[in-house]
Formats: structure tokens, sequence, C-alpha cells
């Protein structure tokens, strides 16, 4: 069970003056159960690789595979794939639509085929799950905070049962606690559900706690794919790509050459405290 | 599949025609009109095809872009054509079935209305993909001034058109984002009867007039913010000036159109 990309290329505006491959020979595979970050600036290609994961935008060339399927064969049910792979956009807004919270979120379930009590069911399990107050279920969407018209547009999603979560950029436009709450809600999902997450952003700071996986987009190619810390060893390549390591790489490499021995592989601020105060400790 | 759509689309080159004065190119699409309507006969129509070929050359731009607008109007022409072929009285009849008759005059309508309608298309087109939509407005509001005397507030009208012109490619792409969020949730605009269609457009809809009211608050707030008060006392960052090779164009649309009238009378 996985996503697998086979040489996927994809060009923009094909045969015309504003002609962009926006995707280059992009080989990847998604393992069940991962929490993957992708990371790049702005037209980097991260949006329009997520939007081949569930066969929004077709691939110019190359092949996609969900679960050992190709998605391009033209039996092969899009529909159904779509609920398989929910992908939730960057802003609520381009999807609230309905007069009441809950009616939005029976939008895809009642999409799905399901009759209205079972999509009922899976809305109010979905509102639940992303900790929106009960009170507000029967308000309408426009009427929430940016925080929380966030976490309707993950319900929405969430509400039509998928095996995959895409998000992307979901902090965007969030104050700090705002995504927090929002990156700690994903978290939670992926340990409870064992959802597969992919997380996109531009912030190395947001993914770098809670994913396990980072990929990192250039010019619409992978340029680093593996695990946190050993894609920030690369600090300085990032940097000169407009992306930046968290700022604990940053001190833990001047300390080092500062002479401080410590562990130069610590990505979030817990880490780096506990190898510090090894540091410490040893020396008294 | 939104994308296709060429509406105030511009092909950047550079060419003679996408250097010329924008003013010159709104009045060379009225002359050209005109001469469009008033040639008669076939020296006209070779000397209106001559100066098409000539001008599409000059632009540079592909000419696949200019027959993609044709598409559009393919019904309008079949219809067009039809009355024209059925609906001409003339001497010379060709064929009757039932009430409806073909006349020699009806083919010759029929078809040079066809080609008129055909050259206003791609005529046109020539004007919107080689010059900006700013540069269009920009000649417009210009060319327009002197209306002013009689009150019409052509500075309005110019910006107004300007910024229309502008919001067009972004709420294309608005359109395309919300569709590809409601497809990501199971919506399906292309399958289904009228009633599920039309019904299926309510999620699409709404997101997109909610965004684009607040676009337009926030526009309005921005030009606010950057005290924009109308056309009263506002200057140009480049002003229109005419070159020598606007004149020179101006010459040569003068002859053209002359030479479309003499072709009329003469012959």
């Amino acid at each position: 069970m996985s996503i697998i990309l086979d040489k996927v290329n994809y060009v923009y505006s094909t045969g015309t003056a504003y002609e962009i491959q926006a995707l280059k020979d992009i080989n990847l595979t998604i393992e069940d159960g991962q929490f993957i970050g992708i990371i790049g600036h702005t037209g980097s290609g991260k949006s329009t690789l997520i939007q081949h994961l569930n066969g929004l935008v077709k691939a110019t060339s190359g092949a996609i595979y969900f679960n050992g399927q190709d998605i391009y064969d033209e039996d092969y049910n899009m529909k159904e794939l779509r609920t398989k792979v929910g992908l939730v956009f960057q802003y609520p807004e381009h999807q609230l639509f309905e007069t009441t919270i809950f009616d939005d979120v029976c939008f895809g379930p009642k999409n799905q085929g399901l009759n209205k009590n079972e999509a009922g069911l899976r809305a109010f399990e979905a509102l639940k799950s992303v900790g929106l107050p009960e009170a507000l279920y029967y308000q309408s969407p426009f009427d929430l905070s940016g925080g929380q018209k966030r976490r309707v547009a993950i319900a929405g999603v969430l509400a039509m049962k998928p095996e995959v979560l895409i998000l992307d950029e979901p902090t965007a436009g969030l104050d700090p606690k705002g995504r927090d709450e929002i990156l700690d809600l994903i978290a939670k999902m992926h340990k409870e559900k064992n959802m597969t997450i992919i997380l996109v952003s531009h912030s190395m700071e947001d993914v770098a706690k809670y994913v396990d996986r980072i990929i990192v987009m250039n010019d619409g190619q992978v340029m680093y794919d593996g695990l946190p810390r050993e894609v920030f060893r690369h600090y300085k390549e990032l940097e000169a790509v407009g992306l930046a390591a968290p700022q604990v790489t940053y001190l833990m490499h001047e300390l080092q050459e500062k002479g401080i021995p410590v562990d130069m592989d610590a990505t979030t601020v817990e880490e780096a405290k506990n190898s510090i105060l090894k540091v410490m400790q040893s020396n008294s | 599949m939104l994308r296709d759509i060429t509406i105030g689309q511009y092909y950047p080159a550079k060419s003679v025609i996408h250097q010329l004065d924008p003013r010159v190119k709104l009045m060379a699409t009225l002359i050209y009109i005109i001469s469009l309507f008033s040639f008669q006969g076939i020296v006209g129509f070779l000397l209106v095809t001559a100066f098409l070929i000539l001008i599409i050359r000059l632009s540079k731009v592909p000419f696949s872009y200019m027959v993609k607008g044709l598409r559009a109007i393919v019904i309008l022409m079949l219809i067009t054509a039809l009355f024209n072929l059925f609906l001409t009285p003339g001497e010379d009849v060709l064929l009757q079935i039932w009430k409806l008759t073909i006349t020699m005059e009806g083919v010759k309508n029929a078809v040079f209305m066809m080609v008129r309608l055909v050259y206003l298309i791609v005529g046109t087109s020539v004007m919107t993909l080689t010059t900006t939509p700013n540069q269009l407005t920009d000649g417009l509001e210009k060319s327009l001034m002197p209306l002013r005397k009689i009150h019409v507030p052509v500075h309005a009208i110019a910006m107004m058109m300007s910024i229309a012109l502008r919001f067009i490619p972004i709420l294309i792409e608005e359109t395309d984002i919300i569709m590809k969020a409601q497809m990501a949730r199971g919506a399906d605009f292309e399958n289904g009867n009228l009633i599920k269609r039309a019904k299926s457009m309510v999620p699409l809809l709404v997101p997109l007039f909610i965004s684009a009211f607040r676009r337009a608050d926030d526009l309005a707030m921005a030009m606010e913010a950057r005290c924009y008060v109308g056309g009263e006392g506002r200057t140009r960052m480049k002003p229109l000036s005419y070159d020598k090779r606007d004149y020179t164009a101006y010459l040569v649309l003068v002859m053209f159109l002359v030479l479309v009238i003499l072709a009329r009378i003469i012959l």
C-alpha cells in the first residue's frame, strides 16, 4: 500500500509563450503511515506535485501508482482515488460554501454516495476530531476565525475517511498559537489514526518538529529526500535556494565551531536542550 | 481547460505592431472594420486580405493564436451563413426545396458574410494580442478625452475597463482552484443532467462570489490608501506620445481606406 511516482513530468501551457515545466522527472515512493513534509519556496512545484497525487492534475508524462494500480488507466476510478487521498487546499475560503458548518462537512460524504444519516455521522465524527466546539456546528462557516475555518476545511476532507491526508500550507496566515494548534492536531491524527500525512510548507521550523521524512523541492525537482536531520545537514545549500534550516541547527553548528561538542543533528528545541545539557553535565 | 480562454490575452513579442501607440491600433481596428463591411467585389476582397496578411506577418504572433478566437463564433457563423443562403431573394435560382430557395446571390452573400466574420475576429484579435490591457485602456481614455466636454466620465470608464480586464485572469485562476478544491471533496462538474449540473455549480459559485467581493473591497481600499480620487489632475508615469512610426502607420491606414473606397466606386 503506497503511492509511487515514476518519472513524472508536468508542463503548464504547452506550446505557448508561457510554457513552464513545473515538475521534472519526479521519482518518489510514499509508504503507508509516513508523516512527510514537502518543503520548497513559492513556485518550486510543491503544490503541483500534491495535486498529482489525487489525480486533479494529469502528468504530461510518467506514471503514478496508488496501491499498485496505475491511476491513469482508463477504467481507474478517479472519484474513489480522491476520497482515499484527501487533499486540503491552502485557503479554506476556496471550499466553504454551505449555510452551516455541519452541512459543509457533509458535502464530501454525500458526494461519496452516502445517505443523509451516514453523511451526518461522518461529519459529526470529523468535526469532533478536529476539536471544533459543538456550539458552532450549525453556525455559518463564514463567521469563523481563520484557524477555525481551517479546522472545518480539514474536517470536510476527513469526513470522507481518506487513507492519505495531504495538507497544502495548513498554517499560512495563522498566528503562532493557531499554527501550533493546527500542527498538533495533524500530529495527533497521524498518531491515533495511523494515517499517511503529507504536509506542504515553506517553513522548516513548522515541519521539523513533527515529520519523519522531508522532501525538499526546488525548481520542479526533488532536491533532498530523507530524515529531517539528514536534510538539515545541508543547511548551507538550503539557504542558497531561499530556504532555511530551523534556528536550532544554526545554533548547534555555531556551538560546535566554538569548540563545544553538541549534537549537530538536533532538529527541535527539545533535542537541542537535551544535547546542550548533556555537554554541560559532562563538563562539570 | 479554463486556460484556453483568450479574451484580453496578450502575446509578448517584439514587433512593429507591438510598439505602435495604442491609439493608432484602435484607429486601425476601426478603419479595418469599416473597410471590411464596405468592400465589394473581388478587388476589395483582395485588398483587405493583403492588408490582413501584412499585419499578421508584421505582428510576429503565431497564426494559430488568432484562429483560436474563431472557435467561439462557429455557431454564429453557421447561423449567419444559413440565413444568407436561404433568405436572399434573387433571379438566379439554383435550388428549390419546399419553400426554401437557394439563389446565386444567396451563395455569394453567405460566402462574403463568412469571410467578413472570420476576418473581423482575426483582425481584431491582432489588436488584443499585441496590446496589453493597460495600453489599450490608456489609448481608449486618451482617444475619448473630447467626450469629457459633454460630461462623459471617460476616466472612470477606462479605469473600470482596465480593472475588469485585470481581474479576468485572476478570477479564472480562482475558479480553477475552487473547482479543484471541490473536486477533491468528490464534487462532479461534468456528469449528470441539466438540473444536476446547475446544482453542482453552487459549491463553485458561492466561494467565487465571496472572493470576488472581498477582492473588490481590498482593491478599493488599496486604491484609496494611495490617494486615488479619480481622474482629476492625475498624471501618467508613461504618457502616450506619437512616434515617427505612428505617423507612418496613420498614413498607411488612410491610403488603405482610400483604396478600398476607390475599388468600390470605380469597379
